[in-house]
């Protein structure tokens, strides 16, 4: 159940957004993608799940379910939690009338304690706060066991603590399901607590290859601006599109 | 040669032919993504994958949420040409056709065309600013990551609720219209009388007129809310993209009814 992304270029009104980027992820493991804001790194995820059509470049995603974890939790607004996490498996070919109504509310219950949030299942997504958002997102990402989760900034707008949580969430999600796993941020602790290994993207390119550790050595000038957050150095704020 | 063609690109007329060709293009694609949106919500129709709970959610919205407004705008446009038409009929010795003139403008255009105007406005206008919200918020990524139709799920029980409800609001409105024209005719001229009134509506109503108005209404209902959701669907941005989408929804569904309005009018009373 491994991921592996060859010369994947993508273009948006002429400018190259992702250019020949190659990478792969292997079963288990937690790949972040790191850069600058409109360096590419959700455009790479929206590709993965289907929702962008790629300009050129092979994607060879084993068979298997791919679940997405929004920036923005992306609730369905209109539906309360219970809708919101049964959604999949009230409305999906595969899953309809598999389950009985005891049935899912007892599959919603278990997802909602995975991720630590019981007996809200009638709150709406606007009487919860980013966090808890953030991890009912997850628990509906994961209600289908899906072999694939693909988190886009998960941790981005939370406060220290929550993102905490939401990184622990992630590294338990991967150690139950060992489902293949990419984190899209540019979260320093999000990168170090739950990263196997770490991409940098700038200007369409992969700038930066390694583990957590090698992230934070000062021998690429690329991390070395990143992690110190400096605006002196090889990557220019108006080239990353931001 | 690249002197001229520098030339040619900042004169006016090459501005002005750039904006008119962009906005065939625009109206040829929405049109298109129109077309393709119909005929994914007919092939779900066809393989009976309907959601029903959603279907009755929306059924409920269209029909019930727009009556007050559909019903206030039918009955003072009814209201309106009865009071200019009844004491002018009455001078002219025409007094046994203001029920008849009231009737037929009402069944075949009036109470189609208002309601239209109104549900577009109402329930038109709310669909489009849902499915932009969703579009920007990301809900509808989400569903597609959930294996989810859009399609399916948001535009089937839309657009099958409006062709199902609308005649219904058609029917309860027109017949208010005519009600309503009734007693203004009989406020408005002394010598007209219910009786009179009446007797007129039904001297020149068919029911082959009820049967045109039945189905151009579910026309009419069909085609708002699947041009409604569709713009919705397309929207970009924020706030400003729900806007945009909002008024791109209101502003082609009125033309998309006056268009459909005049080929029935075309193919049922030319």
């Amino acid at each position: 159940m491994s991921i592996k992304v060859q010369n994947l270029t993508k273009e948006f009104d002429g400018r190259r957004v992702l250019d020949n980027i190659s990478f792969s992820v292997e079963q288990g493991e937690v790949l972040s993608i790191v850069g600058f804001s409109g360096s590419g790194k959700s455009t790479i995820l929206k590709i993965l799940c289907g929702l962008l059509t790629p300009d050129s470049g092979i994607i060879d995603i084993e068979d298997g379910d791919v679940a997405m974890v929004f920036q923005y939790s992306a609730l369905f607004d209109s539906l309360n939690v219970f809708d919101n996490i049964s959604f999949a498996l009230q409305e999906r070919k595969e899953f309809r009338n598999k389950y009985t109504k005891e049935q899912l509310k007892e599959i919603v219950a278990k997802s909602l304690e995975t991720v630590g949030l019981e007996g809200i299942e009638d709150k709406y997504p606007h009487e919860l706060s980013g966090g808890m958002q953030k991890r009912v997102s997850l628990a509906r990402a994961i209600v289908t066991k899906p072999q694939y989760i693909l988190y886009d900034e998960p941790t981005a707008g939370l406060d220290p603590v929550a993102s905490t949580v939401i990184e622990d969430y992630i590294l338990h999600l991967r150690d139950e399901t060992k489902a293949t796993s990419i984190v899209v941020t540019h979260q320093m602790s999000t990168i170090t607590r739950c990263s196997d290994r770490v991409i940098m993207l700038y200007d369409g390119h992969i700038v930066f290859r390694g583990t957590p550790k090698d992230l934070l050595k000062q021998d690429n000038p690329y991390t070395k601006q990143f992690v110190s957050a400096s605006i002196e150095g090889p990557m220019k704020i108006a080239a990353s599109g931001f | 040669m690249a002197k001229m063609h520098t030339y040619i690109q900042h004169t006016i007329t090459y501005k002005v032919a750039l904006i008119v060709v962009q906005h065939v293009r625009e109206f040829f694609e929405t049109f298109g993504d129109i077309a393709y949106r119909f005929y994914q919500v007919i092939k779900y129709i066809l393989t009976f994958q309907i959601n029903v709970r959603q279907l009755i959610e929306q059924s409920s919205r269209f029909a019930v949420d727009s009556l007050p407004i559909t019903l206030s705008i039918v009955a003072m446009t009814s209201i309106i040409l009865a009071m200019q038409i009844a004491p002018e009929m009455v001078k002219q010795g025409g007094k046994d056709y203001i029920g008849l003139l009231v009737a037929l403008t009402m069944v075949r255009e009036v109470g189609v065309i208002m309601s239209g105007f109104a549900i577009i406005s109402m329930i038109g206008s709310s669909q489009a600013s849902e499915l932009a919200t969703m579009r920007v918020t990301e809900q509808i990524d989400a569903m597609e990551v959930l294996k989810v139709s859009p399609f399916k799920y948001l535009f089937l029980p839309r657009v099958l609720a409006g062709f199902i409800m609308m005649p219904f609001v058609v029917i309860i409105s027109s017949a208010l219209g005519i009600l309503a024209g009734g007693f203004t005719s009989m406020a408005a001229a002394k010598d007209v009388t219910w009786l009179c009134y009446i007797t007129s509506v039904w001297q020149g109503l068919y029911i082959r007129d009820i049967n045109i108005m039945l189905l151009k209404s579910a026309c009419f209902g069909g085609c708002i809310s699947l041009v409604s959701s569709s713009c919705g669907y397309d929207a970009k941005g924020g706030a400003k993209g729900v806007g945009i989408a909002t008024t791109k929804a209101v502003v082609w569904s009125f033309v998309a009814i006056v268009i459909i309005d005049c080929i029935f009018a075309v193919a049922f009373y030319f």
